[in-house]
């Protein structure tokens, strides 16, 4: 099926930012000037990270999301700092169509449940933060890639999708803000223990990154800094796709 | 004035359904909450995401179904999106069996995780597929008319509807082998498997063909 070139927005106050290994943030502009950008180069859809947000138990993505859902008209993934049901709520109605958990499911693996039941699967997208330990062995973080939690991402992976998680944005730790490609064995690892699509998020620097995703399985290649740098474009990445056979969607 | 009526029953993405009209040149985008709103709209779209019993369940509490039954009869096209189509149905098997409106005879069914050829499919479906129209002229025009061939719509979902009459699909698409319903039509009554307001420029060519209707 076609695979999903998302644009993934790291997000503090209004401004989108980028950091390596998710720390050391740097402020790069207005996020919804390039969120509408991204729009319009084709994304498949957007996905916006507070990523700050659990650390000061507070959201500000609601009035960025239905700015947003304005003009955009793709699908949009929201995370960041969502505690409750009722913050699900209060996204979805402002125009979010899916959001991303992390810290708080970790905390309480029955708000997954909760959301999955209220709103669909389709909606509850479980946001892993991984961090290699050894060969075949991911510890899950929370809090923007700060906390460790002590979970085995892939059994936190299998439970989350019994808990009725619809999809997994897959962050790698030690890859995201590298340039230097993505975890491969982590997104086969995972891949191959859910049924639920994947998202590889963390480290695209070529071309090759997306292709080796997709041969470890996902469903999905978030892009951040390479987009935001200027570096690619998400036609370029379209058309490089099409070029290695890999199917994506067709721009009419 | 274009108007347009989008039933509001606590559940659902509406306002990326309004962003999306308003778009498309709608004037007025009305939440209806209430029977006589919904049986003098225009213009009716069923929006709706999330478990087939809740979404039922919301439009009964709110005593909604016997109004909507009412609005089909006037004539005057009705849109069910995603969770909204699959309503239009008989009945669905997510979790227990519960009946739709039942406006169009079909069943809604699990999509099955693995091909003839035991190969597994991801389930939900999520993203984006290239739809496949059904030629058959008895439908033109219709709001997929002017599509091309090629066009993907954004589709999130783990449960697809059955038509009982291959004479109600409007299009499909192909998950692995799996024809699954994407839109289908009875006369005045028509349903989207995929979100228009979310499939980008082919989604607002669809929304505003059902604008003209």
């Amino acid at each position: 099926m076609n695979t999903r070139i998302i644009s993934r927005l790291d997000v503090k106050g209004t401004n989108l930012i980028k950091g390596v290994h998710l720390e050391g943030l740097r402020v790069i502009g207005p996020v919804n000037e390039y969120a509408i950008k991204y729009y319009e180069q084709g994304a498949d859809e957007l996905v916006y990270m507070d990523i700050v947000a659990s650390l000061y138990g507070r959201n500000s993505l609601t009035e960025i999301v239905s700015k947003a859902a304005r003009d955009i008209f793709i699908p949009l993934t929201v995370g960041g700092g969502i505690r409750t049901v009722d913050d699900v709520n209060d996204l979805l109605r402002a125009g979010a169509d899916k959001v991303a958990i992390n810290t708080a499911g970790v905390r309480d693996p029955e708000l997954i449940s909760k959301v999955a039941k209220k709103f669909g699967s389709q909606c509850m997208v479980l946001s892993i933060e991984a961090k290699k330990i050894s060969s075949d062995y991911w510890e899950v973080y929370t809090d923007c890639g700060r906390e460790p939690t002590g979970l085995n991402v892939l059994e936190w992976a299998t439970q989350a999708e019994k808990n009725g998680a619809g999809e997994i944005i897959l962050t790698s730790i030690d890859q995201e803000g590298t340039e230097q490609g993505f975890d491969y064995e982590l997104i086969k690892a995972v891949s191959g223990q859910v049924s639920i699509p994947v998202i590889a998020s963390g480290g695209y620097g070529k071309f090759n990154d997306f292709e080796m995703s997709v041969s470890a399985g996902a469903s999905a290649v978030a892009i951040a800094g390479h987009f935001h740098y200027e570096k690619t474009t998400v036609s370029d990445v379209r058309f490089a796709a099409k070029e290695s056979c890999i199917k994506v969607r067709e721009l009419c | 004035m274009l108007t347009v009526t989008v039933v509001d029953y606590g559940v659902g993405n509406l306002f990326s359904v309004r962003a999306a009209l308003e778009y498309c040149g709608v004037d007025k985008v009305i939440f209806a909450k209430t029977e006589s709103e919904i049986i003098n709209a225009d213009r009716l779209i069923l929006p709706g995401v999330g478990a087939f019993m809740d979404g039922m369940n919301g439009l009964k509490e709110m005593s909604l179904i016997d109004p909507i039954t009412r609005y089909v009869k006037t004539g005057n096209p009705i849109l069910g999106i995603c969770l909204g189509m699959q309503m239009l149905g008989t009945q669905s098997e997510e979790f227990g069996l519960h009946q739709g409106l039942n406006l169009i005879p079909g069943k809604v069914i699990k999509i099955s995780s693995e091909d003839i050829s035991g190969n597994s499919r991801k389930v939900p479906f999520v993203g984006w597929a290239e739809l496949h129209l059904n030629t058959s002229d008895k439908f033109k025009p219709n709001i997929l008319s002017d599509l091309s061939n090629k066009s993907a719509v954004y589709l999130v979902h783990s449960y697809h509807f059955v038509a009982e009459s291959e004479n109600h699909t409007l299009a499909y698409y192909d998950y692995y082998g799996l024809k699954v319903c994407a839109a289908i039509q009875r006369e005045n009554i028509i349903g989207v498997q995929f979100h228009p307001e979310k499939s980008s420029k082919a989604g607002l060519g669809i929304l505003k063909n059902f604008l003209s209707i």
